[in-house]
């Protein structure tokens, strides 16, 4: 394609470029600026950063409270602490149950493995609110599972899960399962397993074969699917929503009270601002794994 | 291949796969539930239909639903125009000028966390409407640019790998031959991906039924998406209805899929018979 000129390439990608610029990158200087403007009672809920003071002077007037409001007051900190730990433990719970399961789909037959592919796929088509509300059903003290331990003999009440950190778990590893095993799944699909025969005849133990060589083969696949669910874990609003009940603090929570309940636009600016700073370094990181997996597999 | 699953594995994919479905058969056995307390079975009146009945009357529901149909479809149709071009201009320029900032613009709305997304095109919306006058309020135009943004990056990533396993042989023969690069993509390029912008129309399509967040942050009155009012009906506890909805949505999903796989299949052993 080097043929195509260079005007004409430029048509090609402006296109997209000039969106992506417009809607996703320059929303962030003005949340940048909102974060820093005082909170008012108007439409919209904020002041100008610019005013006009006297006939030929133009005052800049940069608020640092949203952010000092953020630091002092525990409530925020925590929120912020807490996501982290969230998402941490429901990427490595993803990585527990979403491993092995990436695995025997990439050493099934090819006629199988399609069909499990496509069973992974398809509850990441329906929609995510959907799955989430089956939990509901499922956890409450007079759902499903409830009832069948009940019926079974193994409790004599009904367990407290609804509501509690425990359903929240389940509902983010559930509803990031299939981001886990695709992106780890393409990775273990290009292995050579012939690396663990040899392994295996030269007395290495199954085990020991598939942690000296498949588990750090498949390094940018655990990698990939890992920042998959961990950073959007951090900001999620949902799940937490829904299934965490009125304790569960997590950032995204935070961030949708402050502007939807509080109409307080500048403390959820500084609130994107932070998260932003604290996810950029991980999704640069997924973008370097993603480079180095696409530059492997040409 | 004469490996043999460990005992081990099979058990993870049978538990894995079981995690992953029984909620989804719950709430499809219970849609047929006479009760209203949904999870409890009234065995003298289930199954029976009277939820499904109750759905398609109620008016909030529909309304919603054709809101989110009008979004949707506009937007999968905008998203695979911007993200086929981008997803090309990536896979087939090696060089150009920007094309590392297309890269990751097109990456980090895959991973973005929603609030922070709809809070910032929100802010984007006000700021245009106090400056330029548009979008004068928001509704379903605002919805629509702000699902195109995440959509379009899926778009690209589907499109972008799809040309990666096709080598650039075919359009360089084209071009020797003499072809203009625009026939090239139409006649060569075009039905070569062809696939890839079906899926990604669907999965934009998805995308956006689905969305909530970043609707909740661009909507305006009276614009409420099927998943707005999902939401608030879901926040006061389980519902026959949503128990239905999910059924239909679930019934969907799983007939497209399918058929569109069996397609896809069926070109994929033509293209082999072909080669």
């Amino acid at each position: 394609m080097r043929r195509v000129g260079v005007t004409g390439r430029g048509l090609v990608v402006a296109l997209p470029y000039m969106w992506l610029l417009l809607f996703f990158v320059v929303p962030f200087v003005i949340v940048l600026k909102i974060s820093f403007s005082d909170i008012d009672l108007a439409i919209p809920p904020y002041k100008p950063l610019l005013e006009w003071v006297g006939k030929n002077s133009l005052a800049i007037k940069l608020n640092f409270n949203n952010y000092a409001f953020l630091f002092t007051d525990r409530l925020y900190v925590n929120a912020f602490l807490n996501s982290i730990k969230v998402a941490f433990i429901s990427t490595v719970l993803c990585l527990a149950v979403g491993y092995p399961m990436a695995y025997g789909i990439a050493r099934a037959k090819p006629a199988v493995r399609n069909l499990l592919l496509l069973l992974v796929i398809l509850p990441f088509w329906t929609s995510l609110l959907l799955r989430v509300y089956a939990w509901i059903g499922l956890l409450k003290a007079n759902g499903v599972i409830n009832n069948v331990l009940l019926w079974l003999g193994l409790i004599h009440e009904p367990l407290t899960m609804l509501y509690t950190p425990f359903a929240m778990y389940i509902g983010i590893v559930y509803s990031y399962l299939p981001f886990f095993i695709l992106p780890l799944y393409a990775n273990l699909e290009k292995m050579d397993w012939q690396l663990l025969e040899a392994a295996e005849d030269l007395g290495c133990r199954p085990w020991q074969a598939f942690y000296k060589i498949t588990l750090p083969l498949s390094r940018n696949g655990i990698l990939a699917g890992s920042m998959l669910v961990f950073i959007p874990a951090v900001g999620e609003f949902v799940i937490p929503a829904l299934l965490g009940g009125p304790n569960a603090l997590m950032i995204g929570r935070v961030l949708w009270d402050e502007f939807f309940s509080n109409r307080a636009w500048p403390v959820a600016s500084a609130v994107a601002i932070l998260l932003l700073i604290l996810l950029v370094p991980f999704m640069m990181w997924y973008q370097s794994v993603q480079a180095r997996e696409s530059a492997g597999a040409r | 291949m004469n490996y043999k699953s460990s005992y081990f594995i099979l058990t993870c994919l049978g538990f894995g796969f079981a995690f992953l479905y029984v909620p989804i058969l719950s709430m499809v056995v219970f849609s047929f539930n006479a009760s209203k307390l949904v999870t409890v079975w009234d065995a003298a009146n289930s199954p029976t239909l009277k939820w499904y009945y109750a759905l398609l009357n109620n008016e909030e529901v529909l309304d919603a639903a054709w809101i989110s149909l009008k979004i949707a479809v506009i937007n999968a149709s905008g998203s695979v125009i911007l993200g086929t071009l981008a997803g090309f201009g990536l896979a087939r320029f090696s060089q150009f000028r920007g094309r590392f900032t297309l890269n990751a613009m097109t990456t980090a709305p895959l991973v973005m966390p929603e609030v922070i997304t709809g809070l910032s095109l929100l802010l984007l919306f006000v700021a245009l409407e106090q400056l330029i006058g548009w979008p004068a309020g928001r509704g379903i135009t605002t919805m629509t640019i702000g699902h195109m943004t995440f959509s379009m990056a899926y778009v690209t990533v589907i499109v972008n790998s799809r040309l990666a396993t096709f080598d650039t042989a075919l359009e360089e023969a084209a071009m020797d031959l003499g072809a203009r690069p625009l026939k090239v993509f139409f006649v060569i390029t075009l039905p070569i991906i062809f696939p890839a912008i079906l899926s990604g129309w669907l999965l934009a399509f998805t995308l956006s039924w689905d969305d909530l967040v970043i609707s909740s942050f661009t909507s305006g009155p009276g614009s409420s998406t099927l998943p707005m009012v999902v939401f608030s009906k879901v926040r006061l506890g389980v519902s026959p209805e949503i128990n239905v909805l999910a059924t239909i949505t679930i019934t969907v999903v799983t007939l497209m899929i399918a058929g569109v796989s069996l397609w896809m299949s069926r070109m994929a052993k033509l293209d082999k018979a072909a080669a």
